[in-house]
Protein backbone atom coordinates (compact mmCIF):
# COMPACT_ATOMS: atom_id res chain seq x y z
CA UNK A 1 0.00 0.00 0.00
CA UNK A 2 1.22 3.49 -0.79
CA UNK A 3 1.54 5.97 2.03
CA UNK A 4 -2.02 7.01 1.45
CA UNK A 5 -3.03 8.25 4.86
CA UNK A 6 0.37 9.64 5.77
CA UNK A 7 -0.23 13.16 4.63
CA UNK A 8 -2.93 13.45 2.03
CA UNK A 9 -2.82 16.96 0.67
CA UNK A 10 -6.04 18.87 0.95
CA UNK A 11 -7.47 20.29 -2.20
CA UNK A 12 -7.65 23.61 -0.41
CA UNK A 13 -3.89 23.93 -0.46
CA UNK A 14 -2.53 26.95 -2.25
CA UNK A 15 -0.82 26.70 -5.58
CA UNK A 16 2.56 26.86 -4.01
CA UNK A 17 1.84 24.18 -1.41
CA UNK A 18 4.44 21.49 -1.14
CA UNK A 19 3.09 18.19 -2.39
CA UNK A 20 6.13 16.00 -1.88
CA UNK A 21 9.00 16.51 0.46
CA UNK A 22 12.09 14.42 1.08
CA UNK A 23 14.43 15.47 3.84
CA UNK A 24 17.74 13.75 4.22
CA UNK A 25 16.17 10.55 2.90
CA UNK A 26 18.72 7.74 3.09
CA UNK A 27 18.40 4.16 1.94
CA UNK A 28 20.92 1.34 1.95
CA UNK A 29 20.74 -2.28 0.90
CA UNK A 30 23.19 -4.07 3.14
CA UNK A 31 26.59 -2.54 2.48
CA UNK A 32 25.30 -0.83 -0.64
CA UNK A 33 24.34 2.77 -0.04
CA UNK A 34 21.72 3.59 -2.70
CA UNK A 35 20.61 7.02 -1.55
CA UNK A 36 22.60 9.42 0.63
CA UNK A 37 20.56 12.13 2.28
CA UNK A 38 18.34 13.26 -0.58
CA UNK A 39 16.55 16.58 -0.20
CA UNK A 40 13.84 17.25 -2.72
CA UNK A 41 10.52 19.06 -2.75
CA UNK A 42 7.76 19.20 -5.32
CA UNK A 43 5.16 21.94 -5.37
CA UNK A 44 1.62 20.91 -6.13
CA UNK A 45 1.12 20.51 -9.87
CA UNK A 46 4.83 20.68 -10.55
CA UNK A 47 6.64 18.30 -12.89
CA UNK A 48 10.09 17.47 -11.60
CA UNK A 49 12.43 15.36 -13.66
CA UNK A 50 15.23 13.49 -11.96
CA UNK A 51 18.17 12.72 -14.17
CA UNK A 52 21.19 10.72 -13.19
CA UNK A 53 23.56 7.97 -14.26
CA UNK A 54 22.57 4.30 -14.12
CA UNK A 55 22.51 2.94 -10.60
CA UNK A 56 22.28 6.31 -8.86
CA UNK A 57 19.30 5.17 -6.87
CA UNK A 58 16.63 6.87 -8.97
CA UNK A 59 14.30 3.92 -8.82
CA UNK A 60 14.86 3.60 -5.07
CA UNK A 61 13.93 7.24 -4.73
CA UNK A 62 10.67 6.65 -6.57
CA UNK A 63 9.87 3.62 -4.45
CA UNK A 64 10.40 5.69 -1.32
CA UNK A 65 7.97 8.31 -2.58
CA UNK A 66 5.53 5.58 -3.64
CA UNK A 67 5.66 4.14 -0.15
CA UNK A 68 6.91 0.80 -1.48
CA UNK A 69 10.00 1.23 0.71
CA UNK A 70 10.79 3.09 3.91
CA UNK A 71 13.84 5.32 4.27
CA UNK A 72 16.52 4.17 6.72
CA UNK A 73 16.95 7.74 7.83
CA UNK A 74 15.35 11.10 7.10
CA UNK A 75 11.75 11.62 6.12
CA UNK A 76 9.55 11.21 3.06
CA UNK A 77 6.22 12.92 2.84
CA UNK A 78 4.05 12.25 -0.20
CA UNK A 79 0.39 11.90 -1.11
CA UNK A 80 -1.12 8.78 -2.64
CA UNK A 81 0.60 8.09 -5.93
CA UNK A 82 0.42 5.84 -8.90
CA UNK A 83 3.49 4.42 -10.42
CA UNK A 84 4.49 3.76 -14.03
CA UNK A 85 7.43 1.40 -14.43
CA UNK A 86 9.92 1.26 -17.29
CA UNK A 87 8.42 -1.93 -18.66
CA UNK A 88 4.80 -1.46 -19.70
CA UNK A 89 3.85 -4.67 -17.80
CA UNK A 90 0.61 -4.98 -19.73
CA UNK A 91 -1.21 -8.23 -19.06
CA UNK A 92 -1.37 -10.28 -22.27
CA UNK A 93 -4.70 -11.85 -21.33
CA UNK A 94 -6.42 -8.47 -21.20
CA UNK A 95 -7.16 -6.19 -24.11
CA UNK A 96 -5.84 -2.61 -24.12
CA UNK A 97 -8.91 -1.17 -22.41
CA UNK A 98 -8.86 -3.93 -19.82
CA UNK A 99 -5.25 -3.14 -19.05
CA UNK A 100 -5.93 0.54 -18.59
CA UNK A 101 -8.88 -0.33 -16.38
CA UNK A 102 -6.78 -2.67 -14.25
CA UNK A 103 -5.69 0.07 -11.88
CA UNK A 104 -9.29 0.95 -11.11
CA UNK A 105 -10.24 -2.70 -10.66
CA UNK A 106 -7.32 -3.19 -8.29
CA UNK A 107 -8.82 -0.39 -6.21
CA UNK A 108 -12.15 -2.20 -6.03
CA UNK A 109 -14.08 -0.78 -9.00
CA UNK A 110 -16.13 -3.49 -10.73
CA UNK A 111 -14.77 -4.58 -14.09
CA UNK A 112 -17.54 -3.18 -16.28
CA UNK A 113 -17.54 0.17 -14.51
CA UNK A 114 -13.73 0.38 -14.72
CA UNK A 115 -13.83 -0.23 -18.47
CA UNK A 116 -16.57 2.35 -18.89
CA UNK A 117 -14.49 4.96 -17.11
CA UNK A 118 -11.32 4.12 -19.05
CA UNK A 119 -13.00 4.36 -22.46
CA UNK A 120 -13.19 8.18 -22.79
CA UNK A 121 -9.44 8.44 -22.13
CA UNK A 122 -8.80 6.22 -25.12
CA UNK A 123 -10.66 8.74 -27.24
CA UNK A 124 -8.75 11.66 -25.81
CA UNK A 125 -5.26 10.21 -25.90
CA UNK A 126 -4.97 8.78 -29.39
CA UNK A 127 -5.96 5.21 -28.65
CA UNK A 128 -9.49 5.21 -30.08
CA UNK A 129 -10.18 2.00 -31.98
CA UNK A 130 -7.57 0.01 -30.05
CA UNK A 131 -9.76 -0.75 -27.02
CA UNK A 132 -10.10 -4.44 -27.81
CA UNK A 133 -6.61 -4.94 -29.22
CA UNK A 134 -4.45 -7.37 -27.26
CA UNK A 135 -1.15 -5.87 -26.04
CA UNK A 136 1.03 -7.97 -28.31
CA UNK A 137 -0.57 -6.35 -31.35
CA UNK A 138 0.21 -2.82 -30.11
CA UNK A 139 3.39 -0.95 -31.00
CA UNK A 140 5.84 -0.07 -28.24
CA UNK A 141 4.60 3.52 -28.12
CA UNK A 142 0.97 2.42 -27.95
CA UNK A 143 1.75 0.05 -25.12
CA UNK A 144 3.34 2.87 -23.13
CA UNK A 145 0.27 5.02 -23.74
CA UNK A 146 -1.94 2.30 -22.33
CA UNK A 147 0.44 1.93 -19.38
CA UNK A 148 0.27 5.68 -18.80
CA UNK A 149 -3.53 5.69 -18.86
CA UNK A 150 -3.47 2.84 -16.36
CA UNK A 151 -1.33 5.09 -14.16
CA UNK A 152 -3.59 8.11 -14.66
CA UNK A 153 -6.95 6.41 -14.10
CA UNK A 154 -6.94 5.89 -10.33
CA UNK A 155 -6.93 9.67 -10.05
CA UNK A 156 -4.20 9.84 -7.45
CA UNK A 157 -2.67 13.28 -6.94
CA UNK A 158 0.90 12.20 -7.67
CA UNK A 159 2.32 10.42 -10.72
CA UNK A 160 5.64 8.58 -10.51
CA UNK A 161 7.14 7.77 -13.89
CA UNK A 162 10.17 5.51 -13.81
CA UNK A 163 12.06 5.86 -17.10
CA UNK A 164 8.81 5.31 -18.96
CA UNK A 165 10.29 5.51 -22.45
CA UNK A 166 13.71 3.95 -21.90
CA UNK A 167 12.77 0.79 -23.75
CA UNK A 168 11.60 2.61 -26.89
CA UNK A 169 13.60 3.48 -30.00
CA UNK A 170 14.62 7.13 -30.19
CA UNK A 171 12.01 8.23 -32.77
CA UNK A 172 9.17 6.63 -30.86
CA UNK A 173 10.58 8.07 -27.66
CA UNK A 174 10.54 11.61 -29.10
CA UNK A 175 6.96 11.09 -30.23
CA UNK A 176 5.98 9.77 -26.82
CA UNK A 177 7.60 12.71 -25.06
CA UNK A 178 5.43 15.13 -27.04
CA UNK A 179 2.42 12.96 -26.33
CA UNK A 180 3.16 12.88 -22.60
CA UNK A 181 3.71 16.65 -22.50
CA UNK A 182 0.26 17.14 -24.02
CA UNK A 183 -1.32 14.51 -21.82
CA UNK A 184 0.05 16.15 -18.66
CA UNK A 185 -1.11 19.50 -19.97
CA UNK A 186 -4.62 18.12 -20.37
CA UNK A 187 -4.59 16.18 -17.08
CA UNK A 188 -2.28 18.17 -14.82
CA UNK A 189 -0.78 16.24 -11.92
CA UNK A 190 2.15 16.58 -9.63
CA UNK A 191 4.66 14.41 -11.42
CA UNK A 192 8.01 12.95 -10.54
CA UNK A 193 9.74 11.67 -13.66
CA UNK A 194 12.91 9.64 -13.48
CA UNK A 195 15.01 9.43 -16.62
CA UNK A 196 18.59 9.06 -17.80
CA UNK A 197 17.86 11.23 -20.83
CA UNK A 198 18.78 14.88 -20.17
CA UNK A 199 16.77 16.13 -23.13
CA UNK A 200 13.69 14.26 -21.95
CA UNK A 201 14.12 15.71 -18.47
CA UNK A 202 14.42 19.28 -19.73
CA UNK A 203 11.61 18.96 -22.24
CA UNK A 204 9.08 17.48 -19.82
CA UNK A 205 10.10 18.95 -16.47
CA UNK A 206 9.38 22.31 -14.90
CA UNK A 207 12.49 21.62 -12.90
CA UNK A 208 15.31 19.13 -13.28
CA UNK A 209 17.13 17.58 -10.35
CA UNK A 210 20.51 16.11 -11.23
CA UNK A 211 21.68 13.16 -9.17
CA UNK A 212 25.20 11.95 -8.51
CA UNK A 213 26.40 8.37 -9.01
CA UNK A 214 25.89 6.04 -6.07
CA UNK A 215 25.35 6.88 -3.32
CA UNK A 216 22.79 9.09 -5.02
CA UNK A 217 22.15 12.64 -3.90
CA UNK A 218 20.77 15.70 -5.63
CA UNK A 219 23.78 17.67 -6.82
CA UNK A 220 22.07 20.34 -8.92
CA UNK A 221 18.60 21.70 -9.55
CA UNK A 222 17.77 23.52 -12.76
CA UNK A 223 14.65 25.61 -13.29
CA UNK A 224 13.27 25.17 -16.78
CA UNK A 225 11.71 28.48 -17.83
CA UNK A 226 10.11 27.40 -21.10
CA UNK A 227 6.37 26.80 -21.29
CA UNK A 228 5.00 23.28 -21.16
CA UNK A 229 3.77 21.21 -24.07
CA UNK A 230 5.33 23.22 -26.81
CA UNK A 231 6.45 21.47 -29.98
CA UNK A 232 9.38 19.26 -29.10
CA UNK A 233 11.61 20.21 -32.02
CA UNK A 234 11.15 23.87 -31.30
CA UNK A 235 11.88 23.29 -27.62
CA UNK A 236 15.02 21.23 -27.91
CA UNK A 237 16.68 23.48 -30.47
CA UNK A 238 16.04 26.66 -28.48
CA UNK A 239 19.42 28.19 -27.42
CA UNK A 240 18.18 28.56 -23.84
CA UNK A 241 17.31 24.86 -23.83
CA UNK A 242 20.72 23.97 -25.22
CA UNK A 243 22.34 26.10 -22.51
CA UNK A 244 20.41 24.24 -19.80
CA UNK A 245 21.38 20.95 -21.36
CA UNK A 246 25.04 21.96 -21.10
CA UNK A 247 24.59 22.82 -17.46
CA UNK A 248 22.87 19.52 -16.74
CA UNK A 249 25.51 17.51 -18.57
CA UNK A 250 28.19 19.35 -16.65
CA UNK A 251 26.49 18.59 -13.35
CA UNK A 252 26.33 14.94 -14.44
CA UNK A 253 30.03 15.05 -15.17
CA UNK A 254 29.60 14.13 -18.80
CA UNK B 1 0.99 -27.40 -40.83
CA UNK B 2 1.87 -30.08 -43.40
CA UNK B 3 5.52 -29.17 -43.10
CA UNK B 4 5.39 -29.91 -39.38
CA UNK B 5 3.37 -33.10 -39.70
CA UNK B 6 5.46 -34.66 -42.47
CA UNK B 7 8.63 -35.35 -40.42
CA UNK B 8 6.58 -37.01 -37.67
CA UNK B 9 4.75 -39.08 -40.25
CA UNK B 10 8.01 -40.05 -41.90
CA UNK B 11 9.53 -41.23 -38.63
CA UNK B 12 6.37 -43.17 -37.82
CA UNK B 13 6.54 -44.97 -41.17
CA UNK B 14 10.21 -45.69 -40.58
CA UNK B 15 9.43 -47.22 -37.17
CA UNK B 16 6.60 -49.27 -38.71
CA UNK B 17 8.99 -50.50 -41.39
CA UNK B 18 11.54 -51.52 -38.78
CA UNK B 19 8.82 -53.33 -36.80
CA UNK B 20 7.72 -55.15 -39.93
CA UNK B 21 11.26 -56.15 -40.77
CA UNK B 22 12.13 -57.46 -37.31
CA UNK B 23 8.83 -59.35 -37.10
CA UNK B 24 9.62 -61.10 -40.38
CA UNK B 25 12.82 -62.68 -39.02
CA UNK B 26 12.52 -66.42 -38.61
CA UNK B 27 14.40 -66.30 -35.35
CA UNK B 28 11.73 -64.13 -33.73
CA UNK B 29 8.98 -66.10 -32.06
CA UNK B 30 5.48 -65.10 -33.19
CA UNK B 31 4.43 -65.22 -29.56
CA UNK B 32 6.91 -62.51 -28.71
CA UNK B 33 6.31 -60.15 -31.56
CA UNK B 34 3.25 -59.73 -33.72
CA UNK B 35 3.82 -58.11 -37.08
CA UNK B 36 2.08 -54.83 -37.97
CA UNK B 37 -0.27 -56.71 -40.30
CA UNK B 38 -1.22 -59.19 -37.57
CA UNK B 39 -1.78 -56.30 -35.20
CA UNK B 40 -3.94 -54.55 -37.77
CA UNK B 41 -5.87 -57.76 -38.22
CA UNK B 42 -6.44 -57.94 -34.46
CA UNK B 43 -7.55 -54.31 -34.39
CA UNK B 44 -10.18 -55.12 -36.98
CA UNK B 45 -11.33 -58.54 -35.75
CA UNK B 46 -11.53 -57.57 -32.07
CA UNK B 47 -12.92 -54.14 -32.84
CA UNK B 48 -15.82 -54.23 -30.43
CA UNK B 49 -13.91 -55.84 -27.62
CA UNK B 50 -11.12 -53.27 -27.97
CA UNK B 51 -13.53 -50.35 -28.27
CA UNK B 52 -15.43 -51.30 -25.11
CA UNK B 53 -12.23 -51.64 -23.14
CA UNK B 54 -10.73 -48.47 -24.62
CA UNK B 55 -13.76 -46.59 -23.39
CA UNK B 56 -13.29 -47.97 -19.87
CA UNK B 57 -9.63 -46.94 -19.80
CA UNK B 58 -10.32 -43.55 -21.35
CA UNK B 59 -12.89 -42.77 -18.66
CA UNK B 60 -10.40 -43.78 -15.95
CA UNK B 61 -7.74 -41.56 -17.54
CA UNK B 62 -9.98 -38.51 -17.95
CA UNK B 63 -11.55 -38.72 -14.48
CA UNK B 64 -8.17 -39.40 -12.90
CA UNK B 65 -6.72 -36.40 -14.71
CA UNK B 66 -9.58 -34.23 -13.50
CA UNK B 67 -8.84 -35.30 -9.92
CA UNK B 68 -5.13 -34.64 -10.45
CA UNK B 69 -5.82 -31.16 -11.83
CA UNK B 70 -8.13 -30.25 -8.97
CA UNK B 71 -5.71 -31.56 -6.33
CA UNK B 72 -2.69 -29.93 -8.00
CA UNK B 73 -4.54 -26.63 -8.24
CA UNK B 74 -5.52 -26.62 -4.57
CA UNK B 75 -2.10 -27.66 -3.35
CA UNK B 76 -0.22 -25.28 -5.65
CA UNK B 77 -2.31 -22.28 -4.62
CA UNK B 78 -1.97 -23.18 -0.95
CA UNK B 79 1.79 -23.62 -1.35
CA UNK B 80 1.98 -20.33 -3.20
CA UNK B 81 0.07 -18.41 -0.57
CA UNK B 82 1.72 -19.95 2.48
CA UNK B 83 5.48 -19.85 2.24
CA UNK B 84 6.20 -22.35 5.05
CA UNK B 85 3.79 -24.79 3.43
CA UNK B 86 5.73 -24.50 0.19
CA UNK B 87 9.01 -25.28 1.88
CA UNK B 88 7.42 -28.15 3.78
CA UNK B 89 5.41 -29.69 0.95
CA UNK B 90 7.88 -29.50 -1.91
CA UNK B 91 10.01 -32.47 -0.75
CA UNK B 92 6.85 -34.51 -0.16
CA UNK B 93 5.66 -33.63 -3.63
CA UNK B 94 8.87 -35.01 -5.08
CA UNK B 95 8.61 -38.06 -2.83
CA UNK B 96 5.10 -38.79 -4.13
CA UNK B 97 6.64 -39.18 -7.54
CA UNK B 98 9.44 -41.44 -6.36
CA UNK B 99 7.09 -44.10 -4.95
CA UNK B 100 6.95 -46.84 -7.61
CA UNK B 101 3.43 -47.00 -8.97
CA UNK B 102 4.07 -50.64 -9.76
CA UNK B 103 4.24 -51.37 -6.04
CA UNK B 104 1.34 -49.13 -5.10
CA UNK B 105 -1.11 -50.54 -7.63
CA UNK B 106 -1.82 -53.88 -5.87
CA UNK B 107 -2.02 -52.10 -2.51
CA UNK B 108 -4.55 -49.63 -3.86
CA UNK B 109 -6.60 -52.45 -5.34
CA UNK B 110 -6.53 -54.22 -1.96
CA UNK B 111 -7.42 -51.04 -0.12
CA UNK B 112 -10.28 -50.10 -2.39
CA UNK B 113 -11.75 -52.80 -4.58
CA UNK B 114 -11.82 -54.04 -8.14
CA UNK B 115 -13.77 -51.02 -9.31
CA UNK B 116 -12.72 -47.71 -10.77
CA UNK B 117 -11.45 -46.29 -7.43
CA UNK B 118 -7.86 -47.57 -7.44
CA UNK B 119 -7.46 -46.74 -11.14
CA UNK B 120 -8.48 -43.14 -10.55
CA UNK B 121 -6.15 -42.94 -7.57
CA UNK B 122 -3.22 -44.21 -9.61
CA UNK B 123 -3.90 -41.98 -12.60
CA UNK B 124 -4.26 -39.00 -10.29
CA UNK B 125 -1.09 -39.87 -8.39
CA UNK B 126 1.06 -40.26 -11.48
CA UNK B 127 -0.14 -37.13 -13.27
CA UNK B 128 -0.49 -34.97 -10.18
CA UNK B 129 3.22 -34.29 -9.79
CA UNK B 130 4.06 -32.66 -13.13
CA UNK B 131 0.92 -30.52 -12.97
CA UNK B 132 1.46 -29.38 -9.38
CA UNK B 133 5.15 -28.56 -9.86
CA UNK B 134 4.44 -26.63 -13.06
CA UNK B 135 1.67 -24.66 -11.35
CA UNK B 136 3.79 -23.81 -8.31
CA UNK B 137 6.60 -22.60 -10.55
CA UNK B 138 4.17 -20.73 -12.81
CA UNK B 139 2.60 -18.88 -9.90
CA UNK B 140 6.06 -17.78 -8.80
CA UNK B 141 7.13 -16.75 -12.28
CA UNK B 142 5.25 -13.44 -12.27
CA UNK B 143 7.45 -10.44 -12.99
CA UNK B 144 8.61 -8.90 -9.71
CA UNK B 145 7.95 -5.40 -11.09
CA UNK B 146 4.40 -6.36 -12.00
CA UNK B 147 3.73 -7.42 -8.42
CA UNK B 148 5.24 -4.18 -7.19
CA UNK B 149 2.96 -2.29 -9.54
CA UNK B 150 -0.05 -4.22 -8.27
CA UNK B 151 0.87 -3.44 -4.66
CA UNK B 152 1.28 0.25 -5.51
CA UNK B 153 -2.21 0.16 -7.02
CA UNK B 154 -3.53 -1.18 -3.75
CA UNK B 155 -4.50 -4.58 -5.18
CA UNK B 156 -5.61 -7.07 -2.54
CA UNK B 157 -4.01 -10.51 -2.23
CA UNK B 158 -7.02 -12.29 -3.77
CA UNK B 159 -7.03 -9.79 -6.65
CA UNK B 160 -3.35 -10.39 -7.34
CA UNK B 161 -3.88 -14.14 -7.23
CA UNK B 162 -6.96 -14.30 -9.44
CA UNK B 163 -6.28 -11.48 -11.89
CA UNK B 164 -2.52 -11.66 -12.19
CA UNK B 165 -0.79 -14.74 -10.84
CA UNK B 166 -3.19 -17.46 -11.96
CA UNK B 167 -3.49 -16.20 -15.55
CA UNK B 168 0.27 -15.74 -15.64
CA UNK B 169 0.69 -19.35 -14.50
CA UNK B 170 -1.47 -20.71 -17.34
CA UNK B 171 1.40 -21.41 -19.77
CA UNK B 172 3.29 -23.36 -17.08
CA UNK B 173 0.11 -25.18 -16.11
CA UNK B 174 -0.39 -26.39 -19.66
CA UNK B 175 3.22 -27.55 -19.90
CA UNK B 176 2.64 -29.63 -16.77
CA UNK B 177 -0.72 -30.86 -18.01
CA UNK B 178 0.79 -32.04 -21.29
CA UNK B 179 3.20 -34.26 -19.37
CA UNK B 180 0.55 -35.29 -16.86
CA UNK B 181 -1.89 -36.27 -19.62
CA UNK B 182 0.64 -38.42 -21.44
CA UNK B 183 1.67 -40.35 -18.32
CA UNK B 184 -1.92 -40.69 -17.06
CA UNK B 185 -2.41 -43.67 -19.36
CA UNK B 186 0.38 -45.54 -17.54
CA UNK B 187 -1.43 -45.09 -14.23
CA UNK B 188 -4.65 -46.54 -15.62
CA UNK B 189 -2.88 -49.56 -17.09
CA UNK B 190 -1.06 -50.35 -13.85
CA UNK B 191 -4.32 -50.08 -11.98
CA UNK B 192 -5.96 -52.52 -14.35
CA UNK B 193 -3.04 -54.94 -14.30
CA UNK B 194 -3.25 -55.15 -10.53
CA UNK B 195 -6.85 -56.21 -10.69
CA UNK B 196 -9.77 -55.31 -12.91
CA UNK B 197 -12.62 -56.82 -14.88
CA UNK B 198 -12.20 -54.60 -17.89
CA UNK B 199 -9.99 -52.00 -19.54
CA UNK B 200 -7.13 -52.09 -22.01
CA UNK B 201 -4.60 -52.99 -19.32
CA UNK B 202 -6.74 -55.95 -18.32
CA UNK B 203 -7.14 -56.94 -21.96
CA UNK B 204 -3.38 -56.85 -22.52
CA UNK B 205 -2.81 -58.91 -19.39
CA UNK B 206 -5.31 -61.55 -20.51
CA UNK B 207 -3.99 -61.50 -24.06
CA UNK B 208 -0.54 -62.28 -22.70
CA UNK B 209 -1.80 -65.23 -20.72
CA UNK B 210 -3.89 -66.56 -23.59
CA UNK B 211 -0.98 -66.18 -26.04
CA UNK B 212 -3.05 -63.73 -28.13
CA UNK B 213 0.01 -61.72 -29.04
CA UNK B 214 -1.58 -59.66 -31.85
CA UNK B 215 -4.33 -58.55 -29.49
CA UNK B 216 -1.70 -57.46 -26.94
CA UNK B 217 -0.03 -55.34 -29.58
CA UNK B 218 -3.36 -53.93 -30.70
CA UNK B 219 -4.01 -52.84 -27.12
CA UNK B 220 -0.60 -51.21 -26.88
CA UNK B 221 -1.18 -49.35 -30.14
CA UNK B 222 -4.47 -47.98 -28.82
CA UNK B 223 -2.83 -46.90 -25.56
CA UNK B 224 -0.15 -45.07 -27.52
CA UNK B 225 -2.70 -43.35 -29.71
CA UNK B 226 -4.63 -42.38 -26.58
CA UNK B 227 -1.54 -40.76 -25.00
CA UNK B 228 -0.67 -38.88 -28.19
CA UNK B 229 -4.30 -37.82 -28.58
CA UNK B 230 -4.42 -36.47 -25.03
CA UNK B 231 -1.18 -34.59 -25.61
CA UNK B 232 -2.60 -33.05 -28.78
CA UNK B 233 -5.86 -32.19 -27.05
CA UNK B 234 -4.02 -30.35 -24.28
CA UNK B 235 -1.98 -28.48 -26.89
CA UNK B 236 -5.19 -27.41 -28.61
CA UNK B 237 -6.72 -26.27 -25.33
CA UNK B 238 -3.55 -24.35 -24.58
CA UNK B 239 -3.72 -22.51 -27.89
CA UNK B 240 -7.26 -21.45 -27.12
CA UNK B 241 -6.56 -20.47 -23.50
CA UNK B 242 -3.12 -18.91 -23.89
CA UNK B 243 -3.10 -17.17 -27.27
CA UNK B 244 -0.32 -14.86 -26.14
CA UNK B 245 2.17 -17.63 -25.56
CA UNK B 246 3.40 -17.68 -29.13
CA UNK B 247 3.01 -13.94 -29.56
CA UNK B 248 5.14 -12.53 -26.80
Amino acid sequence: MPAKGVSLQTTLAKETATAVELRGATRSFGPLEALAAVDLALAEGEIVAIVGPSGCGKSTLLELVAGLQEPDDGSVRAPASSYMPQKDLLLPWRDALGNAALALEAGGTPRREARRRAAPLFERFGLAGFERTPPWELSGGMRQRVAFLRTLLPGRPLLLLDEPFAALDSLTRAEMQSWLAEALDAEPRTTLLVTHDVEEALYLGDRVAVMSPRPGRVVAELEVPHPRARPRREAVTDPAFVGLKEQALEALGC
Amino acid sequence: MLRRVLPALGLLLLALGAWWWVASWDSVDDLLLASPSETWQALRDDRELLLDNTWVTLVEVLLGLAIAIAAAFLLAVAMHLVRPLRDAAYPLLVASQAVPIFVLAPIFVLAFDYGIGPKLALVALISFFPIAVALVDGLRSVDEDLLKLMRSLGASRPFRLVRVELPAALPSFFSGLRIGASVAVIGAVFGELAGADEGLGRLIFLGNNQLETPRVYAGVVILTVMAVGLFALVSLLERAAVPWRTKT
